[in-house]
């Protein structure tokens, strides 16, 4: 990789220039960076690709001689089922968080009221508060629903409060639309729900987008809710890898498979969509 | 459109079961663990799982019991233990996600790939984290292996098994030490509002911190919450969980501070560059200053997370490691695993209040900017 390539005749924001030691300084760093990020990874597949007996404290570092696919269905016969359970979690949840938020959003920003501003507000509150802090109540409620051990219990924990964050992310969304186009579709003879489905709805796909994979991302990568409200037959996947690499008598090439499959679909989410992803996560911070 | 019109009445509708949850989810709940908090449930062991528990109102006796019972030392230790993390962790994304930008932002090639190899760890689960680094910290593992490649000698530090302790000091202290930092803020904001002309902040401010100063020196010392001297400090077995948080969180702070880069207009560098700033000035005079906001955001979205952070210690250390747990993790402990569902209330209780020190004054400052533009 060199910095200059001045026959290079690509535009460029960047001014082309010579050599500088900076701009070497600079790429050593991020070499650097990239190594800190990157060693774990290179550890994980070289772990979850070793035999078990090939497994050694003193060798950790070392690429396996042989590859041993077979981590990767053994890791699957035990936490596959999770997997399964976390997709189906995943895709419910999301699907019916989008939904809530895509309206909420809607009536938030485009049908103001007065104190509007101050029941968003305390609607976000819930997005901040540690989950520790209503776990004992919302464990006696699901259970009092009938809803211990189903996944659908955690699901409407997900669901409930994931309301703040898609709301927020829509609701600022559509804060861009222009209130003009609204105003027209009234004059139209449109209400508010023929608004919503001509107007607002098929601008919405970027939103939904957002809040699919972040919700998504969220739901999947879970863990409190997870081990709280389910038993065996429902845990979702970060449970079950919790369990497989806490017991002591698994080698390690089952759990960092394991994790490998646990991370796979977020990650592929990651890489495929990154800059909605991108999106989705300074929404949790920046207002618009 | 003004009045209660069909659409505004439908608008109402459409919000109102999302109201109904969180108003029962978030606020029912929460009343009810602080109601919870002050009962004995749990407490007798007989009567945690009868179907009909005898649960009698004891008041704060649960959280006196927290912080000062002979059996909860564990629980104080987590206190410790949650603000050095918290602290170090900030200070670890800020600083790292600071310096990546600001190499990102000089345009470097392949600018996308950095960016999505730094990033990429914000997509993962805490649990998948932690069980890579896990392995890599283990007692003769990855990390300490490392310096062989360079044909070193293997290091022996416990990453997570290490009992040390830094900067230990005494829980009776606590109350003192508490006042010291207040009354010190409190001498800072004076001296700042007697600088600004700000008469009556000035007076309230000093006051305050004369009060505290002398609380300290007089009664204070004379507190004492535990018959015998117990130390808490800054376990180094928490070192290897604050570099794997960092890990994972740093690229979000890069991607904060790149989108807040970015949106500093060229005419500005511009304008600093025609004005002889050189680099070193423009970033002290002109960068730095405007990313300030963007440092406050993520510092409380740091914080929060870290103050509730619990899985990653989890699959890190296990739930038994008393020198890497949190309160976050003892909540969680106690209320599901011993079924002490009181205790574990008021440990929720604890960190619900931790986090709304840090989240409710930012989220009333960007509401307030915001009906002031309305």
């Amino acid at each position: 990789m060199t910095t200059t390539a001045p026959a290079n005749a690509t535009p460029s924001a960047a001014p082309r220039r010579a050599i500088k030691p900076g701009r070497v300084v600079m790429y050593a760093l991020l070499i650097l960076a990239a190594l800190f990020f990157l060693v774990p990874v290179y550890l994980l597949f070289a772990t979850a690709l070793k035999s078990p007996d090939a497994i050694n404290l003193a060798t950790t570092w070392h690429w396996p001689a042989a590859l041993n696919w077979a981590s990767f269905s053994d890791a699957w016969a035990k936490i596959g089922g999770n997997v399964l359970n976390s997709l189906f979690l995943a895709v419910t949840a999301t699907f019916l968080s989008a939904l809530l938020g895509s309206l909420n959003g809607y009536a938030l920003s485009k049908w103001k009221f007065r104190g509007a501003n101050t029941l968003f507000a305390l609607m976000l509150f819930g997005m901040f508060i540690p989950y520790q802090a209503v776990l004992i109540p919302l464990f006696q409620f699901i259970k009092s629903l009938g809803l211990y051990g189903s996944i659908w219990g955690l699901i409407l924990a997900h669901v409930v409060y994931g309301i703040p964050i898609t709301t927020l992310i829509f609701r600022n969304f559509y804060a861009d639309v222009p209130d003009a186009l609204i105003e027209a579709a009234t004059i139209d003879g449109a209400g508010f729900w023929q608004i919503y489905g001509r107007v607002i709805f098929p601008i919405s796909i970027p939103g939904f987008v957002v809040v699919i994979i972040w919700q998504f991302t969220q739901v999947w990568n879970e863990f409190l809710f997870a081990a709280t409200l389910t038993n065996t037959t429902s845990q979702p996947v970060t449970y079950a890898l919790s369990q497989l690499a806490g017991g002591q008598a698994v080698s390690w090439n089952l759990p960092m498979a394991g994790a490998i499959l646990a991370a796979l679909p977020t990650l592929l989410v990651y890489i495929l969509l990154g800059r909605y992803f991108v999106r989705g996560l300074l929404a949790g911070s920046v207002k618009g | 459109m003004k009045g209660l019109s069909k659409d505004r009445l439908w608008s109402i509708a459409v919000l109102t079961p999302s109201i109904i949850l969180i108003a029962v989810f978030v606020y029912g709940f929460i009343a009810r663990s602080v109601y919870v908090s002050m009962t004995d449930w749990g407490n007798d062991p007989a009567q945690a799982l009868a179907l009909d528990p005898i649960i009698r109102w004891v008041g704060l006796a649960n959280y006196q019991e927290l912080f000062t019972g002979f059996l909860q030392g564990r629980f104080r230790q987590e206190l410790v233990s949650t603000i050095f993390f918290t602290l170090f962790f900030i200070l670890g994304c800020l600083g790292l996600g600071l310096g990546l930008a600001l190499i990102l932002d000089r345009n470097p090639k392949g600018e996308g790939l950095w960016r999505t190899i730094f990033l990429f760890p914000m997509s993962l689960s805490f649990i998948v984290t932690g069980t890579i680094w896990r392995w890599m910290l283990q007692p003769g593992g990855g990390v300490n292996q490392a310096p062989t490649l360079l044909g070193g000698q293997p290091s022996t530090f416990g990453w997570l098994s290490s009992t040390d302790a830094l900067w230990k000091f005494d829980w009776n202290k606590l109350p003192l030490l508490t006042a010291s930092v207040v009354g010190l803020v409190l001498v800072i904001m004076a001296v700042r509002a007697a600088r600004s002309g700000d008469r009556t902040r000035t007076l309230v401010a000093a006051a305050c911190a004369a009060l505290l100063f002398l609380w300290a020196l007089f009664i204070g010392p004379n507190i004492k919450m535990l018959p015998a001297p117990e130390l808490h400090g800054f376990n180094l077995a928490l070192i290897g969980i604050i570099i794997a948080a960092v890990w994972q969180m740093s690229g979000y702070t890069m991607a904060l501070y790149l989108a807040g880069l970015r949106g500093i207009p060229e005419e500005l560098r511009e304008a600093a560059r025609v004005d002889g700033a050189n680099d070193i000035g423009m970033y002290q005079h002109v960068i730095f200053p405007l990313l300030a906001p963007i440092t406050l955001s993520a510092m409380i979205v740091l914080g929060h997370i870290s103050l509730k952070i619990f899985d990653l210690v989890y699959a890190m250390a296990g739930p038994d490691n008393i020198n890497t747990s949190v309160p976050a993790l003892n909540m969680y402990l106690t209320s599901f695993r011993q079924n002490q569902f009181a205790l574990g209330a008021a440990i929720g209780t604890i960190l619900l209040i931790l986090v709304a020190f840090v989240i409710v004054p930012y989220l009333s400052s960007q509401f307030r900017t915001e009906e002031g533009h309305a």
